[in-house]
């Protein structure tokens, strides 16, 4: 731990360090073990979540990836998780463009209303969607639990790409359109190219926020629309049967793939912003 | 010399003055119309499909419709009564009147059920006259009212029910707070045996501020490391941060489930270490609900801590300890106040969000660890008392909003950045 202690330390100083580089190492340990506990035990042959494995099989994932019930519930989370990506991406980076030309009244307003949907409680929107949905007859259907799920995404689009147009040069725009670029011209062959990163992880984000969203699907939605994270939740409440770690472990491998695009995006971003500047 | 050529380009009359500035204004407003084109897709989306529905939501934790659609004579008839003595003979038989409608329709046993809120047994009453009712027979109904059971002579229950002919109550709201009003009117505490929503606001609160101080204690020590670290090491412990950040809450939910569980592997590890001597409940407790939403929630608390510490010079404490400062004199007094934003922004966004927490406290908490959230849950899907489930969110939406409101003012929600 030489490297953090300062080259003036004490004696004690470094001691202090010591603690304190043991102490963060356990917080880590914590943070992550959860999640590396739980995979090889989706490997184990038989049913009971003890170390060491009693042997190795992948029995678990031929369940997941065979029976019927797991099969539907990653087809319609995908399919739900998709459109609710499109929606959401497509509303949210306009409101993100509009936003950040400036001179829109009660911007400040307005951004805390588009963002509110992450701060409600889950359960309220949940509820209060069931009871509005109920009304006009969208529960229990494909598009309703879509719309829910764009409503909750949208907050991570409008923030990443605002985040991603706080540092854009507008004279770029401005060049283009002085060159005789129509708007539409301008947006696809100057902005979009440059806020592309940050659209892409807000559409990352926006397809995690529906991929694991569970309460608005149990509210919403009948065993014909059950998503993979409410069939996680109904065997979880059961009976954990092992199958359930295989589609973790799926889900965990997903979310570290997704995580990997997302740091190769903030570099890509990073690279164009550079560039530019 | 007026240099004023033939095009006017070189210079401007002053009616040219104000075409100009009325052209710039019609430039600007045509450009806010386009910013606002751009940006009334999503804000029209979202009032419609979540402010809107949150709105009725709100409406119906004071809306009190079942008595008043289903027994328009009776309440009709007790309009003019004084309230001091039974109700007479024509308030009886129009509330026969009314029950012969409600058996039809079957909607008896809903009134039963919104009176027998606030006069328990009401819902048995109202059944059993109902039945009397489908047997046949004629007038006069007082005695037969009151033969079929004594209690509908009760007056304070004829105040209650014509309390209850209102289209708005109080009550859902009062009964959140474990408040009730009496049958004149005055609000008084409930029950003993309904008062049970102090406690689970109390505990929801209570909960929160424990997650939000773990995360803080095992956090801000992350943070500072994250911060002082260099970016090549640093990035690869960022990722150990983020990695819990990405994924599924229910996944992590489960692996605590595995972990902590009577036969699990954190159990196992005690007993193979002799630390306990038998295994310890882990799970279905507070020390099982607290853990999960700690580490769920730690990364929120890392984040904006770690961004503000990122941006404080090394130079500070170096010019602290250069003046003669101890070390931890320089850290308490130099580095650690300048930290404070981050510390409140970390702090109230997972206090705010660890105030809405359903699935987490359902799963591996018991009975006594639910929060708010669960009964709101439980009070539309199995209790089907909807006006409850509304006032509860209602209580649970103002608090966020309050706390968000709050947020917004000191940190600003914009500058809250992902990964």
């Amino acid at each position: 731990m030489a490297m953090l202690a300062p080259s003036y330390a004490t004696p004690g100083e470094k001691l202090a360090y010591g603690v304190f580089a043991l102490y963060c190492t356990l917080v880590f340990i914590f943070l992550v073990c959860p999640i590396l506990v739980i995979m090889p035990l989706s490997f184990s042959s038989e049913p009971w979540f003890t170390y060491p494995l009693p042997g190795l099989s992948l029995r678990w994932y031929e369940d997941f990836f065979f029976d019927d019930r797991w099969r539907i519930a990653l087809q319609n989370s995908a399919f739900v998780a998709v459109f609710s990506t499109l929606l959401a991406t497509t509303l949210g980076t306009l409101a993100a463009l509009g936003l950040s030309r400036g001179n829109v009244p009660f911007a400040g307003l307005i951004m805390s209303i588009l963002i509110s949907p992450m701060i409600v409680p889950v359960v309220i929107v949940a509820v209060a969607m069931f009871f509005g949905f109920a009304a006009v007859g969208l529960n229990n259907s494909y598009f309703g639990l879509i719309l829910a799920h764009s409503i909750l995404a949208t907050p991570f689009v409008v923030i990443t790409v605002t985040a991603t147009l706080t540092g854009f040069d507008r004279s770029l725009t401005r060049a283009a359109a002085s060159l005789g670029a129509s708007p539409w011209t301008t947006f696809r062959m100057v902005t979009l190219p440059l806020i592309a990163p940050g659209v892409t992880s807000g559409a990352l984000f926006a397809f995690v926020t529906s991929w694991d969203e569970v309460v608005v699907a149990l509210f919403l939605s009948s065993p014909e629309q059950r998503t993979l994270p409410r069939q996680m939740f109904s065997g979880i409440r059961e009976q954990i049967s092992p199958t359930i770690t295989a589609a973790a472990t799926m889900l965990v491998v997903f979310a570290a793939l997704l995580m990997m695009t997302l740091e190769l995006l903030r570099r890509r971003s990073e690279r164009l912003r550079g560039t530019m500047a | 010399m007026a240099v004023t050529t033939a095009d006017g380009v070189a210079g401007i009359q002053p009616e040219d003055k104000t075409s100009l500035k009325t052209k710039l204004k019609r430039a600007e407003r045509i450009n806010r119309v386009r910013s606002l084109s751009l940006v009334a897709p999503l804000l029209i989306f979202i009032l419609a499909v979540f402010v809107l529905p949150i709105a009725l939501m709100l409406i119906r934790s004071v809306q009190n419709t079942e008595v008043r659609s289903a027994m328009p004579a009776t309440l009709a008839a007790l309009d003019g009564w004084d309230g001091v003595a039974t109700p007479g003979e024509p308030v009886f038989a129009a509330l026969a009147q009314d029950l012969v409608q409600t058996q039809k329709d079957r909607t008896t046993g809903l009134v039963g059920k919104r009176i027998n809120y606030e006069v328990p047994g009401a819902r048995s009453r109202f059944l059993k006259a109902g039945r009397m009712i489908d047997a046949g027979g004629t007038g006069p109904w007082k005695e037969k009212f009151l033969a079929n059971d004594p209690e509908w002579g009760s007056v304070p229950f004829w105040a209650i029910m014509k309390r209850a002919g209102q289209t708005y109550t109080p009550y859902y709201l009062l009964t959140s707070l474990d408040l009730r009003q009496d049958a004149s009117g005055a609000v008084m505490k409930n029950f003993d045996d309904q008062s049970i929503f102090l406690d689970i606001f109390t505990r929801t609160i209570w909960i929160s501020l424990l997650v939000t101080l773990a995360t803080l204690v095992l956090g801000y020590p992350v943070a500072h490391l994250l911060a002082i670290l260099p970016p090549k090491h640093a990035n690869v412990l960022m990722i150990l941060v983020l990695l819990p950040f990405t994924t599924s809450i229910l996944v992590r939910t489960t692996s605590w489930i595995v972990l902590l569980q009577s036969n699990g592997v954190l159990n196992d590890i005690l007993l193979a270490l002799h630390i306990t001597s038998e295994r310890v409940q882990l799970i279905f407790n507070r020390f099982g609900t607290v853990l999960a939403m700690t580490h769920i929630q730690l990364p929120f608390t890392i984040l904006p801590i770690y961004s503000v510490m990122k941006s404080i010079p090394a130079t500070h404490v170096r010019a602290a300890r250069s003046l003669g400062a101890g070390p931890l004199t320089a850290f308490v007094s130099v580095y650690m106040p300048q930290t404070l934003p981050g510390v409140g922004a970390g702090c109230l966004l997972t206090f705010i969000l660890s105030l809405g927490y359903y699935i987490t406290p359902a799963l591996v908490g018991g009975p006594q660890d639910q929060m708010v959230s669960y009964f709101v849950a439980l009070y539309t899907n199995r209790e089907m008392n909807w006006g409850q489930a509304s006032a509860l969110g209602a209580i649970l939406l103002l608090i966020t909003l309050a706390l968000y409101a709050v947020f917004n003012r000191f940190v600003g929600i914009d500058k809250v950045k992902l990964g």
